[in-house]
């Protein structure tokens, strides 16, 4: 027991520095990936403004938005997803999904 | 009117009735609290009739007395032995017994305290006196 | 085990370290291989943390009393059940507990969101890892679990017999995922403000998180009520306990966050408002934790003083003056994008129930508090009742069901009168209705009361017709059945309709709260066998005293006292009910060598005989008295003295025995409450309201959206 307990306390401190460590030793090789994260944050958006759209259409239906209202809240919003799109694809030519 | 002018006097108006609302507050707390004493404090220069006081302090061991629909204990000073009389009807919790802490809501009557209905509060120890170890009989 | 279970923890602080040092770094200077590093040391915390947690629930599970947390609180007869339970009745255990559901959640947060938001995470998770190396500084200096003797004692003390309730199982752990879920949107609002990027993205990012921490601390409070109500013999649900207090706080600014961020997400409106609500909710939730466990002020939860109030105290300051000094320094950044056009509005309601929201918690904060704001100002301690708190939540409660029952209606940005007519003419009816019928009843007795009971009618009736007229709107769009059109509403719009149940809940809650305490019936009665007493239209009668003893692993873990009641109403007997009051032997007499001298000198629990209905609850408790068996006592301790352990379990059969056929007066609690079960119904269906909400909508509806969309905005790219 007195000697399995070092080598499990010295067992866990080199699993944690291998785990933390990797994206040093990695180094700059994962810098490359700063692309795909403002491609995620904006396919996050798009996801979230459709859903908006769709709320918008549903509050309309359910008497929750006047016609005039709507026709005004949705051009915006459409607009809006329009604009997140064309940013998507001046990203690159990797396909969304 | 301008729909900046307007927002200013909703404004103002709503943070008048918070305010209204806040000193109400303020006032009816200091005004239906009562004081939390311990039994000598309530026998020094507090425990004016009527007025109900919060009275903190541990049950006399032995003092426990039941009977009819209430029951009787003395409750002392948490370090001394200066105790008081209770009479309390009502719920009694669990961990309530000798040598307790407690908290009840109490008014004077005469030479007793009266206890508010179902006020009595028992401290909840986390454990048991961990200091008297346990060895046990087998 | 213990020295591996300290070095994990020390381990999780050095952890904690360099994460905050490389989120830090790499966020300032670009470094994304850096801002990694410190993502993973959140990861680490949570497999350092697990493996602390596991050796300590080991070790009592085990009952290895070289532990000290062991010994002083779990036994060999505490059942195996509750031992698992009781490394988190130990202050140590409870705040290793924390800091292991804080770095699991942090960890599925930052997992998640790992391609995302890369300018507000890495601050994000210095503030989780923070608050990570605040607890496993307290763990590893001020209250270390793994304190280890070096002769163990052949017993310890046990789980308190009051905490042996299956209730504690869920009851702790839930709260506590509560109260570190609300860490998670707390920092990415931290991170928002530091890097000035506040539009809704991080309340996108953890809404989610917000969401469950809501849906866990309301599980842990109403299961704390349910646990008072049916184990401890008072007969209530609530008492305004400041420990019971501190946890509804972060739960009613949480709600008030959860109504407003739907304004910024719709409307870019109330940023600061979210911004300060958040914040102040992650404080409250810090500050629950350290209530439970501080024994600052007078509470039944008193679990000991505790040496941990400096660290915490300076925590809170620190959260306090961080968070206003951000909001301050941000203020500009935080300007709004639209105003209020209409007081008629969505908007405005959403305000209405958050200032409604905010002053409920102020009202709480103020009342649980009072000892020390009053001892502060005046030099004496003074506390105010429940009557107190009673007067401000009893109208303020009112007003939010009502606007809980208009917010679904209305119109954004401004209502017209016909969609007014449109939207409440019915439930206006519904609650008139129920007004009238209370009234012609003669049930009208309780003012608000009778008004609560209208304002529930309204509030089901408007949520009733929301689904109706959107299934109708599916309908007419997809061509289903109506039942399925109503499925596919909820399916498709899990976040609307799922808190429209959660109002629903919310309202056959307090319908249930309004009629038990305002028609409840309450009697104390001191019978004897034979005798009745009657409560509330029923007749209770005493019909034998019964007794129990229970062994556990070859010693004596309690004796109950009991009483077997029987319940008539207009001559019908109704139920029978059993009642008894457990006494745990107090183990330091075994020393004296006497089990039946010490039978009465430790704990005591109640079990209460209950005959629970939709309609009504039949509740009794009974307390015995044992001070008629003294005499006995005495005599058959003297008999008994140092005999051995046979002979000391006959005596305490002996005992038993006389109090079974010696007809003592025992003191009765007899309660007859109206809708009680109600309260636990509503519970149930806002928890199914939440569930739904918290469920990820489904991959196909997103994907037909996306291909209509997908087809009509590339039309529109293709003309520009």
């Amino acid at each position: 027991m007195n000697v399995l307990e070092p080598l499990l306390v010295i067992a866990l401190l080199g699993a944690v520095v291998w785990l933390i460590s990797a994206p040093l030793r990695a180094g700059a090789a994962a810098a490359d990936e700063a692309g795909g994260a403002q491609r995620a944050d904006l396919e996050a958006a798009k996801e979230t403004k459709y859903g908006e759209i769709r709320e918008a259409e549903l509050d309309r239906r359910t008497g929750k938005l006047s016609g005039n209202d709507w026709r005004e809240v949705d051009r915006q919003l459409r607009a809006e997803a329009v604009e997140i799109l064309a940013r998507i694809d001046a990203l690159g030519d990797t396909p969304s999904r | 009117m301008d729909p900046f002018r307007k927002r200013r006097i909703r404004l103002v108006v709503a943070l008048t009735a918070a305010l209204l609302l806040a000193g109400a507050l303020v006032y009816t707390s200091f005004a239906a609290s009562s004081d939390a004493v311990s039994p000598s404090g309530l026998l020094k220069d507090k425990g004016a009739p009527g007025r109900s006081y919060q009275l903190t302090g541990k049950v006399v061991n032995g003092s426990v007395q039941r009977g009819g629909n209430s029951m009787t204990f003395r409750v002392r000073d948490r370090n001394g032995a200066t105790s008081v009389p209770v009479r309390y009807t009502g719920t009694v919790p669990d961990p309530f017994r000798d040598g307790r802490e407690v908290i009840i809501t109490v008014r004077r009557q005469g030479a007793v305290y009266a206890g508010e209905r179902d006020t009595l509060v028992t401290k909840c120890p986390s454990k048991f006196s961990d200091k008297q170890s346990t060895p046990t009989p087998s | 085990m213990a020295t591996v279970g300290q070095a994990c923890l020390i381990l999780s602080l050095a952890v904690c370290a360099f994460g905050i040092g490389a989120s830090i770094y790499g966020a300032r200077a670009g470094r994304r291989d850096w801002v990694a590093a410190g993502r993973r040391s959140v990861y680490a915390l949570a497999l350092l943390s697990t493996a602390a947690f596991v050796v300590l629930e080991v070790a009592f599970l085990t009952s290895d009393f070289h532990y000290q947390v062991v010994a002083t609180h779990s036994s060999t007869t505490t059942p195996f059940f509750y031992r698992f339970a009781a490394a988190w009745s130990s202050q140590e255990g409870s705040l290793l507990l924390w800091i292991w559901l804080l770095s699991m959640w942090s960890s599925l947060v930052l997992f998640l969101v790992r391609r995302r938001m890369r300018d507000v995470a890495p601050y994000a998770q210095a503030v989780l890892l923070g608050f990570g190396a605040f607890f496993a500084g307290l763990l590893v200096f001020a209250a270390s679990p793994f304190g280890v003797v070096a002769v163990a004692p052949t017993e310890g003390t046990g789980l308190n017999p009051l905490l042996r309730h299956p209730s504690m199982m869920i009851h702790p752990p839930m709260l506590y995922s509560g109260y570190t879920l609300w860490a998670v949107p707390f920092a990415f609002a931290i991170g928002a403000l530091i890097v000035r990027r506040v539009d809704a993205e991080w309340i996108r990012a953890t809404r989610r998180f917000a969401l469950a921490a809501w849906f866990f601390l309301g599980v842990g409070i109403l299961l704390g009520a349910r646990w008072s109500y049916s184990e401890l013999g008072w007969g209530g649900y609530w008492a305004w306990d400041p420990v019971e207090n501190a946890s509804l706080l972060p739960w009613l600014t949480g709600t008030a966050f959860l109504h407003s961020i739907m304004v910024q997400e719709k409307r870019g409106m109330l940023k600061v408002w979210n911004a300060s609500l958040i914040l102040i909710t992650g404080t409250l939730a810090i500050l629950g934790t350290f209530l439970v466990r501080s024994g600052i002020l007078d509470s039944i939860h008193a679990f000991g003083a505790s040496t941990l109030g400096v660290p915490f105290v300076t925590l809170i300051g620190a959260m306090i003056v961080g968070s206003l000094v951000l909001v301050v320094t941000r203020r500009e950044a935080l300007r709004t994008e639209h105003h209020l056009d209409s007081l008629l509005s969505r908007e405005s309601v959403f305000l209405g129930n958050n200032i409604v929201l905010v002053g409920l918690a102020f009202v709480v904060f103020w009342g649980t508090f009072f000892p020390l704001i009053s001892e502060a100002v005046t030099g004496t301690k003074a506390a105010v009742g429940p009557p107190w708190f009673d007067q401000y939540t009893v109208p303020l409660a009112l007003m939010l069901v009502l606007l809980s029952g208009i917010g679904p209606v209305i119109a954004w940005r401004r209502a017209t009168w016909s969609n007014v007519r449109r939207g409440f003419l019915w439930p206006v009816v519904a609650a008139a209705v129920v007004v009238v019928g209370l009234v012609s009843f003669g049930v009208a007795t309780n003012g608000a009361a009778v008004i609560m009971f209208a304002l529930g009618a309204f509030v089901l009736s408007v949520v009733a017709q929301e689904i109706v007229r959107g299934a109708g709107a599916r309908r007419a769009m997809s061509g289903d059945g109506s039942l399925r059109a109503a499925a596919s509403l909820f399916q498709r719009n899990r976040r609307r309709y799922g808190g429209y149940t959660v109002h629903v809940g919310m309202s056959v809650l307090f319908i249930g709260v309004a009629a038990s305490t305002a028609f409840q019936n309450a009697r104390d009665v001191r019978m004897v066998p034979g005798q009745s007493a009657k409560v509330g239209g029923y007749v209770v009668k005493y019909v034998k005293p019964t007794t129990r003893e229970v062994w556990r692993g070859g010693r004596l873990e309690r004796i109950a006292l009991g009483a077997d009641l029987e319940v008539r109403k207009g001559g019908k007997r109704v139920a029978r009910l059993h009642t008894e009051r457990g006494y745990y032997p107090n183990p330091a007499p075994f020393a004296t060598g006497s089990l039946v001298r010490g039978i009465f000198e430790g704990e005591a629990t109640s079990e209460v005989g209950m005959k629970a209905g939709l309609l009504r609850d039949v509740w009794t408790a009974v307390q015995p008295d044992p001070d008629n068996l003294n005499k006995v006592i005495d005599g058959l301790a003297a008999r008994t003295q140092g005999k051995p352990a046979a002979e000391q379990g006959r005596a305490v059969a002996g005992l038993l025995d006389f109090y079974r056929q010696g007809a003592f007066p025992s003191q009765f609690r007899l309660i007859t409450s109206p809708l009680v079960a109600w309260i636990w119904l509503g519970g149930l269906i806002v928890f199914a309201g939440g569930l739904i909400a918290l469920w990820p909508a489904p991959d196909g509806a997103r994907g037909r959206v996306r291909g209509r969309l997908a087809a009509r905005v590339a039309q529109d790219l293709g003309r520009a």
